[in-house]
């Protein structure tokens, strides 16, 4: 039986997608140019409170990083997705998502009108409308972000170890709702200070 | 000067409005206590604290002196000013209804009056529903008290470290704007420990000052600093 595709889109750097992934599915992610952070959250699509939850996540799978075998899990413990695959080899989930504000913080107020992934996700989550709010957005993945967590608790951002062609993917255990932006920050090394596109694909074995 | 003091037993929730340089202490009354804690600005619940925004930005896993908390909109909610301890956890979340069940063994107010065991989420929601939120109103929190360390190897393999905090342990946070401080006293979550024996804490809320320019959270990191001023510019 060949496989039936229901997802192939290139995202744009800054760019961002909202929608549906059915529960069964194999999602594959690209990185097509190399070192770029895909932000990305994950909600039970029929109910948008039991969503992707990172601190629960790295609990119980008892590491920070996310790679093949991990579980991608909700507030509530519920698996939303598997990682049946992994040619990065491994991914962040503690560094959240870049916003006006924090870039504020972090490198200064010229900084403020620059593009950021919240700026994505308020425009996509607005875009999809259905009660989708601001405190919805919670904790995200960082796939193909760099984020070494020391010893003794250091946290930096450092260069990827994502290359052009790395992907993930992703088998969806429960019909989901996928957010992702991808991410246009240009002050550190997340996306190689060159933000570039990547590719989604879903399929159904 | 003290304004209040509460004693909270092990295994319990609370919620407290604390007041702009107000200081909020825990004081650990037992062994391997935790207190895993949630902070929304009380002007508008939709701002809360931000746990990677925090630790991105001030380059630490662990929460310790002088960092500030930060809220997704970049103020400080608090600065933590002071501590016995260089190391709380903000990674590894919550007890979950389920776990604690699993753990401990089933209990009920029927069967344990108030000794039974609830989770922290439950107390926490419970807390949260009082003040008109819910469970989308989740963060992830930090767990003073708790130190959950990595083992550097490739997958960041993560330790809960018992003993970490002992009895008259204390941390101590000066709010930075008005908030809303919700917070359960149910056993960290990888506390190895099949007992459940929760320590309690000794809450103080006491009136402090506004931070110098001598203040270690402005001569720390150039974040924390710039955290500080965009709390400072809402109240100009």
């Amino acid at each position: 039986m060949s496989d039936e595709f229901v997802l192939d889109d290139v995202v744009e750097a800054g760019d961002g997608w909202i929608g549906e992934i059915p529960a069964g599915t194999l999602l594959r992610i690209t990185d097509l140019h190399g070192n770029q952070a895909v932000d990305t959250l994950l909600y039970d699509a029929h109910d948008y409170a039991n969503r992707y939850s990172a601190m629960d996540t790295i609990r119980e799978q008892g590491a920070v990083y996310l790679t093949t075998g991990s579980v991608l899990l909700t507030v509530n413990g519920d698996a939303l997705a598997t990682i049946v695959d992994d040619t990065c080899g491994r991914h962040d989930t503690l560094g959240g998502a870049c916003s006006q504000e924090s870039n504020v913080v972090r490198y200064g107020q010229h900084t403020r009108y620059q593009h950021s992934c919240r700026s994505t996700f308020v425009r996509k989550a607005k875009e999809w409308g259905r009660g989708l709010e601001k405190r919805d957005i919670a904790s995200n993945i960082n796939f193909f972000m760099n984020v070494p967590l020391t010893a003794d608790g250091g946290l930096t951002f450092e260069d990827g170890v994502s290359a052009p062609g790395k992907y993930v993917e992703l088998r969806a255990e429960r019909d989901l709702l996928l957010l992702i932006s991808n991410c246009p920050q240009l002050n550190n090394p997340c996306n190689g200070y060159d933000p570039t596109p990547i590719q989604l694909t879903g399929r159904r074995p | 000067m003290t304004a209040y003091t509460i004693e909270i037993p092990g295994g319990a929730a609370e919620s407290q409005r604390v007041r702009r340089h107000q200081t909020l202490t825990l004081r650990a009354l037992g062994a391997d206590p935790n207190v895993a804690m949630l902070i929304y600005a009380l002007d508008d619940p939709t701002e809360r604290l931000n746990v990677p925004d925090t630790l991105k930005a001030q380059m630490s896993a662990r929460i310790k002196p002088p960092m500030t908390l930060m809220s997704d909109m970049g103020r400080a909610l608090a600065t933590v000013t002071d501590s016995s301890l260089d190391w709380h956890d903000a990674i590894t979340g919550h007890s979950l209804p389920a776990q604690v069940e699993a753990k401990y063994g089933s209990s009920s107010y029927a069967a344990d009056r108030n000794a039974w065991r609830r989770s922290a989420r439950q107390g926490l929601l419970d807390e949260l529903w009082k003040h008109d939120l819910g469970a989308r109103d989740l963060h992830a929190n930090i767990n003073f008290f708790a130190k959950v360390a990595a083992s550097g190897d490739e997958r960041g393999t993560l330790t809960y470290v018992p003993g970490h905090a002992a009895e008259r342990d204390f941390v101590t946070l000066r709010m930075e704007i008005d908030v809303l401080v919700v917070l359960s006293t149910a056993p960290h979550p990888l506390d190895p420990s099949e007992v459940w024996h929760p320590a309690g804490v000794l809450l103080e809320v006491a009136q402090a000052s506004a931070p110098g320019p001598e203040d270690p959270a402005r001569h720390w990191r150039a974040e924390t600093s710039r955290s500080l001023e965009l709390a400072e510019r809402s109240y100009a």
